[in-house]
């Protein structure tokens, strides 16, 4: 990489700060810290100059990319623009300064409009009641699937423990169950991609805790047998839990509750345009119909409708416990309700319509020379595989992605999911243009040319970044965590 | 690519046999499907496995995913030389990519598992 780390900029003795002479009594480091404490050699710490600093982070952070610098569809992460009206909401001084402890008749709007966004969510999905706390979608699936036991344990039916998700599901979706002490039993997908019912019949038993689906899946497939498979699940005793990952596509057209799912989490950093940065932080509310709704995490955030207050609700028994430190992710939660607000119900039906004309259009650009593998209509993403010719020259769909990276886009998700080999999977979010599809589209059809005309650029790609193509082999079996001086052991 | 001589399992895990043990691995094609393979869990020497068990996992820089055992039966030896070495199972699935050794605690297991004319037309109906 052209810039170099901070530690091999400045000099020694070179610094940002200068400090007044010290005015009481000098003790030294070894009077105050016992010797076995103490370093043998002075730790190696960056020696730069303010303006040196400056300009190192500041080149640093043009090398970085996201959807304020460009088109990003990664698939099942619906990156969508992110309005700048969330952020100054946000940073309003009555909900950026407020204090966690601050007592509840100091915090009225904050707490008012948790209750509203909760309310609002509830609406949306079709739930009864929601929690705000977790603070993330598999943290949201931790807490949905946790209420679950819960409720069979209340019944007596503590046998209960296993966990039906279909091949095509989102990793979270095992991994959260086995997180919670439960028995995955994973079921193969129908021909045309979506739950098959016969092998879900089969798979229930008396021993069924829950069923996990994704609505529409991961294929960007809506499953149409919806309504047959929650009359099964719920036949069986168990209950039908919904990962909201694509609630982008259904968003004020049809509703998880009225599908018959008992549960669900949502990514706010996804549906609600708030940040993805960084691994966080997001924000997974959960919702539940009501005879789910005591096992919710505590405190619930309530209004009391004689003195028109909010309170915080710490009286529940069956509670599952707090699953999050005070309220959960505030902030991201005033931006997903300045979102909802600014939108209003039509402005949310717009937004599915729309992220599904997009995902569609798209799909028909790129159609006969990508191909497709389940293809029907497509809801808010689609999956392709590379074109025809590709694997004959020793090419795969991450050539495609290191391709894409020089026509200045974020590659879209690759090999997942898991039951498509060489997955390319592609959700264009219903904020970008017409133009910006076109183009996109362009140089999937440009990079399909080039992989049968010259492969070695594409195996070769990146060309034009920071740094070239990485080794990831090396990278997972060698790494380097931390830099030493040229010459010098750990 | 598919080798005489040994058996194959749907999960596409290969065996060799001689006599009342075998010498498993997985196949070319689930090395290719996988990618470059940075980690292996080995199953443990001494343990038993019933045919179709998980053995253990192989983890590439695409994907995690479980192998399984493709006969039942006593593990009598691993290649550990895999776990300095796990880019062996890529270079050379069928040889010194080899995972595990097995003692076959019924034989007449191997009639469920695929020859390799069987295999090819498996991974053929499969579009592989």
């Amino acid at each position: 990489m052209t810039e170099p780390l901070i530690f091999e900029l400045g000099a020694p003795g070179r610094t940002s700060s200068f400090m007044p002479e010290c005015d009481v009594p000098v003790r030294e480091t070894e009077e105050l810290i016992p010797g076995n404490l103490l370093r043998k050699k002075p730790p190696r710490l960056p020696e730069a100059g303010e303006q040196e600093v400056a300009r190192h982070f500041t080149r640093l952070s043009s090398l970085n990319y996201g959807v304020d610098t460009g088109f990003y569809p990664l698939g099942s992460c619906t990156m969508k623009y992110n309005p700048k009206v969330n952020e100054y909401a946000a940073r309003l001084p009555g909900f950026a300064r407020l204090h966690p402890y601050q007592a509840e008749d100091q915090v009225q709007g904050a707490l008012r409009l948790m209750y509203e966004t909760q309310r609002y969510l509830a609406e949306i999905t079709g739930m009864d009641e929601f929690t705000l706390q977790p603070a993330a979608g598999a943290h949201g699936e931790f807490t949905g699937l946790l209420m679950i036991k819960a409720y069979h344990d209340h019944r007596g039916e503590t046998g209960r423990r296993r966990v039906i998700v279909p091949d095509s599901s989102h990793g979270t979706n095992p991994a959260t169950a086995a997180l919670c002490g439960m028995e995955v039993r994973q079921i193969e997908s129908g021909p045309d991609g979506t739950v098959d019912l016969d092998a879900l019949r089969a798979a229930l038993g008396p021993d069924t805790a829950a069923v996990m689906l994704t609505n529409p899946n991961t294929l960007g497939l809506f499953e149409r047998d919806i309504l047959a498979i929650a009359g099964a699940v719920h036949r069986a005793g168990a209950l039908l839990y919904c990962d909201g990952a694509n609630m982008n596509a259904v968003l004020g057209i049809s509703r998880p509750g009225d599908m018959g799912f008992d549960a669900i989490h949502l990514n706010l950093h996804k549906t609600f345009s708030t940040p993805h940065g960084g691994g966080g932080p997001g924000a997974g509310p959960v919702g539940v119909k009501s005879f789910l709704a005591p096992f919710l995490p505590f405190p619930a955030v309530r209004l009391d409708p004689d003195s028109g207050t909010c309170f915080l609700d710490y009286n529940r028994p069956l509670s599952i416990g707090k699953v999050r430190s005070f309220y959960g992710n505030f902030g991201v939660v005033a931006r997903a309700y300045t979102y909802i607000r600014a939108l209003g119900g039509e402005g949310l039906r717009e937004v599915a319509e729309n992220a599904v004309i997009n995902a569609n259009y798209l799909l028909s650009l790129v159609r006969g020379t990508y191909r497709i593998p389940f293809d029907r209509r497509c809801m808010h993403e689609f999956v392709a595989v590379p074109p025809a010719g590709f694997r004959e020259g020793g090419l795969h769909t991450a050539d495609i992605a290191k391709r894409l990276m020089d026509y200045g886009y974020h590659p879209p998700t690759v090999y997942f999911p898991l039951i498509v080999e060489e997955a390319l999977m592609v959700e264009p979010t219903e904020t970008e243009s017409r133009a910006t599809l076109d183009a996109f589209a362009g140089a999937l059809l440009e990079i399909a040319r080039e992989g049968r005309e010259n492969p070695q650029l594409l195996k070769d790609a990146p060309h034009g970044t920071p740094v070239a193509r990485l080794d990831e082999v090396t990278a997972a079996r060698r790494p380097v965590l931390r830099w030493q001086p040229e010459g010098e052991e750990g | 690519m598919i080798m005489d001589g040994l058996l194959y399992s749907e999960d596409h895990e290969w065996i060799k046999v001689n006599g009342k043990s075998g010498r498993l691995g997985i196949t070319h094609y689930a090395q290719e499907a996988l990618g470059s393979v940075v980690f292996i869990e080995l199953p443990e020497e001494g343990s038993r496995v019933a045919a179709g068990e998980p053995l253990g996992v192989v983890e590439s820089v695409k994907a995690a995913s479980d192998y399984y055992a493709p006969v039942s039966g006593k593990i009598t030896a691993v290649n550990g030389e895999l776990l300095d070495s796990p880019g062996l199972i890529n270079e050379d699935p069928y040889g010194k990519g080899w995972i595990a050794e097995i003692e076959l605690e019924d034989p007449a297991e191997l009639d469920k598992l695929l020859s390799p004319e069987k295999y090819g037309e498996l991974l053929e109906k499969e579009g592989k």
